[in-house]
């Protein structure tokens, strides 16, 4: 059994902060289902490791897509890095995979770079013939991405952005909750984008009586459930996202709970972030010195 | 606060070395002269009146300071003499105590007249990772607590030191340069998997590799190792000699393989019905950190033990600007539990900065399942032990961040069906400690991954993998030891298990 290098095969920039990545992996792609994600980290000794979900596999070139946002370090150092270079780590499929039933109607709603998740979930939910309902958001046009892969295979797109520059101006909840109003109510909602919006999600989806996955992405060091950094409270219950999840039961997350613990290190990172400017300006001043 | 609370031992500053090289190695010298010129035969009274070397240590305001090891190991003079306090006892209680029955009579006598060689020859029989044990097996509670000399001289802390002797001759043996791997019988053709690289798989690796089958590792982490990579701090066990283990395991021929989480990455029948293993050892560990259940646990500044060694030591945190990952800074730390991963917790926020660190301990001094070498290292380094006091519930501000823990005083009631005295909570004695982060290190369950992905494996209530004395598990070519069977134990029975378990894939595949 060999193991080879993760190299990138292929590098996209999907929108202003949002890029994707092919990257070699035929174990993880062999064995991924929708739902599951990976950790990754750029360097071996000092490199963190990160939550990304796998946004799709191909088994035939024997790797996965991931697709991410540029927010911390490491999702702003890995942007840098291009086709042919390799990760330091890269362990998965990790969590849970999605229950993936014929229920009937299944209105799936994605907002920021969580449309990259939502989307093996909405497509294997229309391949177990359900009709599928995609509702996309983003701030603007230019932040919005993949609507046209969620076209080839969805029932109906709905777009949404807070300015109008793309579909409606509006919050994804708005024709969310028109869904729902609707006489044939959906069987399930899967909602995947950043905590606030899953909250109101889920708030808008209570009143109906209706079942709301989200899919939670939590802070995280090892990914087996070893160190409990990604708990969260569900149903008043003490749960690991890496292990349990990372799709939970909407009306039963603790999201103020997971949006606090999300900012634990927040001032650390901003810190890393200057002192990692502080280093290439170094770098650059050291070069400049060369070439004189 | 109740004046009991605050036990920071007074002079701790004050003292300039505890235990230096220089003076250690002066004190040793008249005994060693003393020995030579006997000849080293020395009738047992003659022994027992050898004063117990100590081992020299990094000075605790220093060593506070940095992550080097705090335990400097003996100098050759001071094993021999040390070696020579051995009263040589026919009936070897010591070996008795030993998990892995080691020949410790037979290597102190060989170090007690200078043949490290034979000494470490003698050790490895049996142990895999003497320089590991020697530093951090809980001697006190195995072979010295039956030693004779300890009971001659009515002080158990006066035993032969066993564990320094044997961490002497593994370090020596290192010193004297690249260590040889053993001999490997020729290839037979099987294969074996291992699942988890701590002390458990190591040593199966090591063991059905010189039977002369194809062995592969399969680790979850980057790094492996185990909870001697991730867990236990470098300044209680360098990291070099962990690497060198694993380096001696490449050597051999060995397959390592990171980044593969069994159960995920691939199923374990798989591996058997599908990737041609013929058997499988599960050596995957406890994992699964215990919470305490209480109010504000999950506060911005409360984590697991496991989760703040992980970030600090195998994701090295401590080196602040190198290290892309980031850990908890705070000045004061509250550790709740009483074990080693307790000790290890506060000594480490001590070493990243904080200027207080408390350990909250439910039972008193005499319960604390840590190593008593480790309780006094935390003492002498200033961690101030709150005992008999345990938390209720853990404060915090608008940001959600820790501010305080409140505490409860307890008395010892009557002893318990384990002779223990339980701890008996006193109503109205909640007090607050104001801090700015809260470590737990309240146990391990074990981790679920392997019982939810794998059918036909029996487990127990407690999530431990149930076997036979030989590892057997109720899959067929399946087996397992160390902590995923014993629940959160330690190095040597972990490595123990191994062996055992090594022994019956071996026989099994012989067959
Ligand atoms: C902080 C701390 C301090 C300690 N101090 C001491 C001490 O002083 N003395 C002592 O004797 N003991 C001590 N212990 C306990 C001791 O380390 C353990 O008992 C011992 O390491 C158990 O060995 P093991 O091989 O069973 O598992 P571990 O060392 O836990 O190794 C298990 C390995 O398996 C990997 N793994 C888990 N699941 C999978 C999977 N599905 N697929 C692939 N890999 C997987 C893990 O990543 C890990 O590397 C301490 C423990 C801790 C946490
Ligand atoms: S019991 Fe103590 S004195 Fe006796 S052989 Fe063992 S180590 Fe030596
Ligand atoms: S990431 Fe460590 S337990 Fe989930």
């Amino acid at each position: 059994m060999i193991i080879e290098p993760y190299t990138i095969l292929y590098k996209e920039q999907l929108s202003a902060h949002v890029y994707l990545m092919r990257v070699k992996a035929p174990h993880i792609a062999r064995e991924r289902q929708p739902g599951q994600f990976i950790l990754l980290s750029i360097d071996h000794d000092y490199g963190e490791r990160i939550p990304l979900t796998i946004a799709d596999a191909n088994l035939e070139e024997g790797s996965i897509t991931i697709i991410f946002q540029t927010v911390g370090y490491t999702t702003k150092q890995l942007a840098t890095l291009e086709v042919g270079d390799e990760l330091a780590v890269l362990l998965g499929p990790l969590g849970q995979p999605t229950k993936i039933e014929k229920l009937g109607r299944v209105v799936c709603v994605g907002g920021g770079v969580g449309i990259a998740p939502l989307h093996p979930i909405a497509k294997s939910m229309k391949a177990a013939g359900n009709q599928v309902i995609c509702v996309l958001g983003a701030r603007n046009k230019e932040l919005l991405f993949m609507e046209d892969n969620f076209a080839a295979f969805a029932d109906e797109v709905i777009v949404c952005t807070d300015d109008g520059s793309a579909g409606r101006k509006d919050l994804v909840t708005a024709p969310l909750k028109e869904l729902c109003q609707m006489d044939e109510k959906p069987q399930l909602v899967v909602a995947i984008g950043p905590p606030i919006m899953m909250k109101f999600c889920v708030e808008t989806v209570r009143p109906y009586n209706v079942p709301v996955v989200v899919s939670l992405n939590t802070i995280m060091v090892d990914g087996t459930g070893m160190c409990g950094g990604c708990r969260v409270t569900v149903g008043g219950e003490t749960k690991f996202v890496c292990v349990d999840g990372p799709e939970f039961d909407g009306l039963k997350v603790d999201f103020d709970g997971l949006i606090q613990r999300l900012q634990a290190y927040r001032s650390q990172e901003r810190r890393q972030e200057e002192q990692h400017a502080c280093r290439m300006q170094q770098q650059a001043a050291v070069l400049e010195k060369k070439n004189v | 606060m109740p004046a009991a609370c605050s036990n920071r031992p007074p002079c701790w500053r004050k003292r300039m070395s505890e235990n230096n090289i220089e003076a250690l190695q002066k004190l040793a010298k008249p005994h060693y002269e003393e020995l030579k010129k006997l000849d080293f035969q020395l009738k047992p009274a003659q022994r027992a009146k050898i004063p117990l070397q100590d081992m020299p240590v990094q000075e605790a305001r220093l060593r506070c300071k940095n992550t080097n090891e705090v335990a400097l190991g003996y100098t050759p003079m001071q094993a021999v003499v040390e070696a020579n306090r051995c009263l040589q006892c026919k009936s070897q209680p010591c070996v008795e105590g030993c998990p892995v029955r080691l020949p410790i009579r037979d290597f102190i006598k060989s170090i007690a007249i200078g043949d490290f060689a034979e000494a470490i020859r003698l050790i490895k029989v049996d142990s895999l990772l003497p320089a590991v044990c020697g530093r951090v097996c809980p001697q006190e509670t195995q072979c010295q607590v039956k030693c004779t000399l300890g009971k001659m001289l009515k002080d158990p802390e006066q035993a032969v030191s066993i564990g320094r002797l044997e961490r002497f001759v593994a370090d020596w043996e290192r010193s004297q340069g690249k260590i040889e791997p053993p001999l490997c019988r020729p290839d037979s053709g099987k294969r074996v998997a291992v699942i988890g690289s701590g002390p458990a798989g190591i040593t199966v690796a090591a063991d059905c590799r010189r039977a002369g089958h194809a062995v592969t590792v399969f680790e979850a982490f980057h790094k492996f190792g185990g909870v001697m990579m991730y867990g236990i701090p470098e300044f209680r066990l360098p990291k070099a000699i962990v690497e060198a283990e694993v380096e001696l395991l490449q050597r051999m021929g060995v397959q390592l393989l990171p980044n593969f989480l069994v159960g995920r990455t691939r199923k374990l029948q798989d591996l058997l019905d599908k990737d041609g293993f013929d058997a499988v050892f599960i050596g995957i560990g406890a994992g699964l950190p215990n919470f305490m259940g209480i109010e504000g646990e999950h506060l911005i500044g409360v984590s697991s033990a496991n989760e703040y060694l992980t970030r600090a030591n195998l994701m090295r945190a401590y080196e602040r600007g190198k290290a892309a990952t980031p850990i908890i800074e705070a000045k004061r730390v509250a550790v709740l539990g009483g074990g080693n991963v307790a000790m290890d917790a506060a000594r480490t926020a001590l070493r990243l900065g904080a200027e207080e660190v408390y350990l909250v301990y439910r039972r008193s001094a005499k319960e604390m399942p840590a190593r008593a070498e480790e309780i006094h290292h935390a003492r002498a380094e200033g961690v101030q032990f709150h005992l008999l006091r345990n938390a209720k519930r853990v404060l915090g501000n608008a940001e959600g961040r820790v501010t305080a823990l409140e505490c409860l005083c307890y008395e010892l009631g009557e002893p318990d069906a384990s002779g223990r005295r339980s701890p008996v909570a006193i109503p109205g004695s909640e007090y607050v400690l104001p801090v700015d982060a809260v470590i737990v290190a309240i146990g391990n369950s074990s981790n679920p991954l392997i019982r939810q992905t794998t059918e036909g494996l029996e487990f127990n209530k407690w999530g431990n993998l149930v076997c036979d004395e030989d590892g057997r598990t109720s899959l067929p070519k399946v087996f397992a030891g160390g902590d995923i069977v014993l629940g959160a134990a330690t190095v040597i029975l972990a490595m123990g298990q191994g062996r055992k378990a090594a022994a019956a894939i071996n026989k099994m595949l012989a067959e």
